[in-house]
């Protein structure tokens, strides 16, 4: 338990199987508070259900995940995670596309989550001041009222990471960011994400090499399961293994 | 705060039909008790009563809405919330009756009588208070839906197996009150009323009463749809109904959000069933007849889901249709009913006020409104799937 403190995310010995199939085999990760983490590795390789059992939607089989150095994350579900300050950006951009930009932002808002205390819900000046922030920093300010449904992907991707903003918290876990990104969109996200991690730890997975360089993180590799490799980007990506199983020749 | 809500429910259009139903709880007594008969503007009794019906389908239609239009659970047992409170409006009016029943009995219904039964059986007693039995047209059916949908959506029972299970219900109850040894009047159910709070349920200024009733509380109940469907837990509803996991994943209890609008609902279903049974006179089990159910699901497809207005208009016009029908020519009905449930499911996906809107609609400036995905598409767009495969559901084991 002692090898847990002081770290954000630990994940010790993590297993999960489907039907025999092991998406998760013995995981070891530790990101550290305010640091960012990038995962790369190929499809298949456990990335989004390592995500999953983060955020309580599957239950490993085996292992420990601890948050912020104390919560055991796999007695909880969802909601409980969510609101302990884990957030989570999904791989295909998935905002509420029947409300506008706003209200996906305004439901997103850290705020008390009861049923009474949402019902009675009522923007302060903090509140509008907060999203109106938020709007400026992923650039959507001027398609506030629209409907998300009407955004570009890359712009449905920004809303997204906007609405993690909204929920400020200690840990973000961000997959695949920049998918269906412009190359100057990219640049900009990887500077935005930079800049959220000099306040909160962020795992990021990706597996645009070139995104992943200016993001300049930690990398881990991971390959059917497990880590395959760690370090800089240029030491994962010279080590021979990763190169055999990922990277190609 | 309250005030604020209130407010924000006023806004908008809600002002605009909750004052034409005010103004029908007004206006409609007064076409009747005040001008003659035979002169225009006369409305017959009959017709009073027959609208007062219309108008009970009308809150039922707007409660599966709350639920379905809104939240994107599809209840299939609608009916059994709106017969649970009917039956409690009937068990009020059966003790009003007294020493006028057939057998003169003064405490014991005439069924009860029948069966040979010698003394009233606990969950009768009460039922001769009227606040008693209004409590009960609330709780009884607000307590099923809590305790239903407690299990269920803990569960997270979703799409059409939580549709099949609800089915399941109001058959289980359509079975049970069929048995004499329930005490609700077996097959037969509750009938022969004779006074509401001291008033005769024939007579012409009760019957209007009891119209103007039902139009007020269906002027609340839009009301109160408004409120909730403006506030954040509406559009919290909304996203439950469009990603529900998505919700989930920032920190909304989607099975909290789901036990509350079902709730919501079925009390006012309740409330509807107890407006309607006095209005027709009788309440037997045929209400939880599944295919009732469906009917309403048909009503609010038809006058558009998602909308408040939109289910009050589907269950007025289906109903007028109905009416028209099953006297012209009944052998069709049913025939009809379900063309008209294909032709909108195809041509009018967002039923008439959806129409209207197209028609009439001032498109708001870049905002064109997005297409309402059906819950059995959202769910497999969550799961990252073509939806144009969703008719083929595929079990989900990671969920």
């Amino acid at each position: 338990m002692s090898k847990a403190q002081d770290t954000m995310l630990y994940l010790n010995g993590v297993s999960v199987a489907f039907d025999g199939f092991r998406a998760i085999n013995n995981l070891s990760i530790i990101v550290r508070p305010t640091e960012m983490l990038a995962i790369i590795g190929p499809n298949g390789a456990g990335k989004t259900t390592m995500m999953d059992i983060i955020t309580g939607k599957t239950r490993p089989d085996a292992g420990e995940v601890m948050f912020d150095g104390r919560t055991d994350l796999t007695k909880l579900d969802e909601a409980t995670i969510a609101n302990l300050g884990i957030g989570r950006k999904f791989q295909k951009p998935t905002v509420f596309e029947s409300h506008t930009v706003w209200d996906n932002l305004e439901m997103a808002l850290k705020k008390p989550r009861g049923i009474l205390a949402t019902l009675f819900y009522t923007a302060s000046d903090d509140d509008v001041a907060r999203i109106t922030e938020i709007l400026e920093t992923v650039r959507l300010l001027h398609r506030k009222d629209e409907y998300a449904a009407n955004l570009s992907h890359g712009q449905k991707q920004w809303l997204e990471i906007g609405m993690l903003l909204a929920q400020d918290p200690k840990l973000l876990l961000v997959d695949e960011p920049v998918a269906g990104m412009t190359d100057s969109e990219t640049e900009e996200t990887a500077k935005l994400l930079r800049e959220i991690a000099k306040t909160r730890s962020v795992v990021v997975v990706e597996h645009d090499m070139s995104f992943v360089r200016e993001l300049g993180s930690r990398v881990v590799c991971l390959a059917e399961g497990a880590v395959l490799a760690e370090g800089s980007l240029d030491q994962v990506s010279a080590n021979p293994v990763v190169i055999e199983r990922y990277l190609g020749r | 705060m309250l005030t604020q809500v209130l407010f924000r429910a006023l806004d908008k259009k809600a002002v605009w039909v909750i004052g034409i139903f005010l103004a029908v709880a007004v206006y409609v007594p007064m076409a009747n008790l005040l001008i003659p008969p035979g002169q225009f503007g006369h409305v017959p009794t009959y017709l009073v009563s027959l609208l007062g019906k219309y108008l009970s389908y009308a809150i039922l239609a707007l409660a599966l809405d709350l639920v379905w239009g809104y939240c994107g659970i599809l209840s299939l047992g609608h009916s059994a919330f709106f017969a649970l409170g009917g039956y409690a409006m009937g068990m009020y009016l059966m003790r009003q009756i007294g020493t006028r029943g057939v057998y003169g009995n003064p405490t014991l219904p005439d069924f009860m009588v029948f069966l040979n039964w010698k003394e009233l059986p606990w969950y009768w007693y009460g039922f001769d208070n009227f606040w008693f039995a209004m409590a009960m047209v609330v709780l009884v059916p607000g307590l099923l839906a809590f305790i239903f949908g407690f299990f269920a959506f803990r569960s997270r029972v979703t799409g059409f197996y939580l549709s099949i299970i609800t089915q399941a219900m109001t058959f289980a109850l359509l079975l049970a009150f069929f048995r004499n040894d329930m005490g609700f009047g077996g097959n037969n159910g509750l009938t022969d009323f004779k006074d509401i709070l001291g008033a005769p349920v024939q007579a012409q200024t009760t019957r209007v009463i009891l119209f103007s009733a039902t139009a007020i509380a269906l002027a609340l109940s839009v009301l109160v749809c408004s409120m909730i469907v403006n506030s954040k837990l509406g559009k919290v509803m909304v996203a439950v109904r469009d990603a529900e996991s998505r919700t989930r994943f920032i920190g909304y209890r989607v099975e909290y959000v789901k036990l509350f609008a079902f709730t919501v609902s079925a009390i006012m279903a309740g409330i509807a069933g107890a407006l309607y049974v006095p209005q027709v006179g009788i309440i037997n089990p045929g209400e939880f007849e599944p295919g009732n159910s469906i009917e309403v699901v048909i009503w609010t497809a038809v006058g558009g889901r998602g909308t408040l207005i939109g289910p009050i208009i589907g269950a007025i016009v289906v109903n007028l249709g109905k009416s028209w029908f099953t006297s012209a020519l009944p052998e069709f009905w049913l025939f009809a009913l379900g063309a008209l449930f294909i032709f909108v499911t195809l041509f009018l996906p967002k039923g008439i006020v959806g129409l209207w809107k197209q028609l009439f609609g001032t498109p708001r400036k870049n905002a064109e409104e997005p297409a309402m995905p059906t819950p059995a598409q959202s769910a497999d767009i969550e799961r990252g799937e073509d939806p144009s495969t969703f008719d083929n559901p595929q079990p989900r084991p990671a969920e």
